[in-house]
């Protein structure tokens, strides 16, 4: 409720955080000015060898990053054990990695991963200026294993236009903290374009409005990225293989520990100076409210993906792609069949901190659709929260046989890729011999679907989702399949309802029928 | 009017009613949009004022059962069989043949025996129903650390409240109704209104005014 006192202290309690983010990150003047060192005249003919320069100060930090999720691509989950990162986990997006290495890894925090004998030792191919280039003039080529263009070259390959190299030499002698366009090169564009993947993550915030997202807008609290992904040695926090259901600790700068990206290490544990709100917390995730839907800042997020129609040529002969009136392709012979949404209503489950990520190895049981990283969790589960998620809709081809799903080796221009053959026979022999996975030569394809947490894209609190959106009886409400709890609004017993219902119009039925009956034996005037 | 009236409200008693039958009003409305039986301010709004409306009548309560006691009127409340079949009868056949109203209301007797009876029901049994299951809904976040959690479901608590809901609305209902059947249909309802109930002949007793409040 607006009262004036929760007002008054909502903007007491924005006007310490940004005091506190000031202090923590805008405050001080850098001791050191890039330009001036020598190392960083350049010119450097390569980005390994900017890496070289950078090292010759920072000397322990390439080692950082090599430790980090963001050049490994591997990370073993803190709660199953298992091996997942892209080199491991499946998704129903482009699938794996393996392959097609030089188009994937144009995303790698580093140089040259081509092959699956990419080594991932040697410390100069870290990429520093991916994440800390300040011009916004540095960027990794789509196809070039993670480098950026050293010559001048035609981008797309026809169109007559010619991208020149970025400077290098002016580039590393301004490089600074990661921003978000240098977060968001790679992961708004997860997935292969604009949007995607996550559906809370675009390039819509680069320059967010307040509303679509109160933290990194301008003109609310101007945050960034790696404000809340907070890096301890290069190493980034925030995971959703392990994504914390529930923060029980509240504000982390009093552990001075900065490891976790939660609401609640900024916010606390009761931060709406309401009880019955605050009451929420317990089984409710703060996102679930406070993002009443994704994809809102205007670039339609992919919701279906379905690889079983690609391939398909026009009348031409030439392999077929249909736009809609968005410019979205809605059919690619490359990939297939696509749906998008804007400002989509999340799908709410229950989630303890547990994701059951399938590897591509891993047996599948293709009698039902596969859930590609179900998330557990239950009412009654005290680690439980009910979390947001962008539900992706896929299917995708796999091994019936071995029953696993399999490597599809798309990018390429060689006489296998699926991309330049449309050929899937060839296109899964070729990607599960290059991985070395077992294959019976036949394959099939499965309906797949694949969890995001929505967490990005927090709305104002005044367009945080209603009570009666949930506390509802409408079938639409938002909680309408989460059966597992009694939600007052909504759930009832029968029983005692009709009971009731009985008494009450009995009670109404008694007066009134006894009333009639007084009115007609009634012979004579009472009154006096 | 005639000089044929008691004065049988005193004026906290008229207060304590008229108070306490608004905010089971608003309790009613805003208690069933919470059931969702309806939608008419909201969900939020709805159990605000549901809240607001329990601690309100919970203070209102605490300085009734203070007068009660201070003032003897407890005793009102105290059931009798006696005389309750000729109350009966008189709902069931009396009242169409206008045959007078068999109980007399005194001042130290303002409830008919039916009425004793159905008091004392509403406060041994629905009363507590609907305020134990109501507090211990309202206090749901406590319950861990109370150690409820291990006894109480919140669909048992719910269940429960909307059964003690249920049961007011219909008391109320036919409380409602009751108040026609005085000597003109408006007569208790004046009464409640000015604390002075018209009796149909000469009282036995004496003039109740001078009684002090």
């Amino acid at each position: 409720m607006g009262t004036p006192y929760s007002s008054r202290a909502a903007s007491l309690f924005a006007g310490l955080v940004l005091a506190t983010f000031s202090l923590l990150a805008g405050a001080n003047t850098p001791t050191v000015d890039h330009a001036e060192l020598k190392a960083l005249q350049g010119p450097f003919a390569t980005g390994p060898d900017v890496t070289e320069a950078c090292l010759s100060c920072h000397n322990k930090a390439a080692h950082q990053v090599m430790d980090s999720i963001h050049w490994q691509w591997e990370a073993i989950s803190p709660t199953t054990g298992k091996k997942l990162g892209k080199q491991h986990a499946a998704n129903n997006f482009c699938g794996s990695v393996l392959s097609n290495e030089p188009r994937c890894t144009s995303c790698h925090a580093g140089y040259g991963w081509t092959d699956r004998n990419y080594d991932f030792t040697k410390q100069e191919n870290v990429d520093c200026l991916a994440c800390h280039d300040t011009t916004g003039t540095y960027k990794k080529v789509p196809t070039d294993a993670g480098h950026p263009l050293y010559e001048p070259r035609e981008m797309p390959k026809g169109s007559g236009k010619i991208v020149q190299p970025p400077d290098l030499a002016k580039i590393a002698q301004n490089v600074g903290r990661p921003g978000r366009q240098n977060c968001g090169a790679c992961h708004f564009n997860g997935g292969g374009g604009d949007a995607v993947k996550h559906g809370d993550l675009d390039t819509s915030l680069i320059k967010p409005s307040r509303e679509l997202d109160v933290h990194m807008a301008q003109d609310g609290a101007n945050m960034v990225c790696a404000d809340c992904h907070t890096f301890n040695d290069h190493k980034p926090s925030g995971s959703r293989y392990a994504a914390i259901s529930k923060d029980t600790d509240g504000k982390d700068m009093r552990f001075g520990a900065h490891t976790r990206a939660t609401c609640e290490s900024c916010h606390d544990l009761a931060p709406h100076g309401n009880e019955r709100l605050d009451n929420h917390v317990d089984k409710i995730a703060c996102q679930t409210c406070h993002i009443p839907e994704f994809a809102r800042g205007g670039i339609g997020t992919k919701t279906l993906w379905d690889w079983s129609t690609a391939g398909k040529r026009g009348p031409d002969g030439k392999p077929l792609f249909i736009k809609d009136e968005h410019g979205h392709l809605t059919y690619s012979a490359e990939k297939g069949d696509f749906e998008y949404g804007e400002n989509v209503r999340p799908t709410y489950k229950w989630y303890n901190g547990v994701v059951h990520q399938i590897a591509i190895t891993d047996k599948i049981d293709d009698s039902r659709i596969l859930e590609l990283n179900r998330v557990e969790g239950s009412a009654t589960d005290p680690n439980a929260r009910i979390w947001p998620f962008k539900v992706m809709v896929g299917k995708q081809p796999y091994d019936p046989v071995n029953k696993t799903l399999v490597v599809n080796h798309v990018y390429g221009a060689d006489d296998t890729s699926f991309w330049s053959n449309f050929d899937y026979e060839k296109s899964i022999k070729a990607g599960m011999e290059y991985a070395g996975f077992p294959y019976s030569g036949q394959f099939d394809f499965i309906e797949t679907r694949m969890n995001w947490f929505i967490t990005h894209m927090v709305a104002p609190k005044e367009k945080a989702v209603r009570c009666n959106e949930c506390h509802t009886r409408a079938d639409d409400g938002r909680l309408a399949e989460i059966t597992d709890i009694y939600l007052p609004g909504r759930d009832r017993n029968p029983w005692v309802d009709l009971f009731g219902g009985v008494a009450i119009v009995g009670a109404i039925g008694a007066g009134a029928l006894h009333g009639i009956a007084r009115i007609l034996t009634h012979r004579k005037g009472k009154g006096k | 009017m005639s000089e044929n009236r008691i004065y049988i409200y005193k004026r906290y008693e008229r207060f304590w009613h008229w108070s306490q039958a608004a905010l089971i009003i608003v309790m009613m409305i805003t208690g069933f949009e919470i059931h969702g039986s309806y939608t008419l301010m909201g969900f939020r709004d709805a159990v605000n004022l549901h809240t607001l409306a329990a601690w309100a009548l919970l203070v209102l309560w605490a300085f009734t059962i203070f007068w009660q006691f201070t003032t003897g009127e407890w005793r009102q409340y105290l059931p009798s069989m006696r005389n309750v079949s000729a109350m009966v009868l008189y709902y069931t056949v009396g009242i169409f043949k206008d045959v007078p109203h068999p109980f007399r209301k005194t001042v130290v007797q303002k409830h008919n025996p039916l009425q004793r009876l159905a008091y004392l029901a509403l406060l041994a049994f629905i009363s507590p129903l609907i305020w134990g299951s109501g507090l211990l809904y309202l206090f749901y976040a406590q319950w861990p650390g109370l150690g409820l959690d291990k006894y109480l479901t919140l669909e048992g608590v719910a269940i429960a409240h909307t059964l003690g809901a249920f049961l007011i609305t219909a008391f109320f209902f036919i409380h409602v109704y009751l108040t026609t059947t005085g000597h003109t249909v408006f007569a208790h309802i004046k009464a409640m209104i000015t604390g002075w109930e018209e009796v149909d002949e000469a009282p036995v007793a004496a003039p109740a005014a001078s009684r002090k409040r």
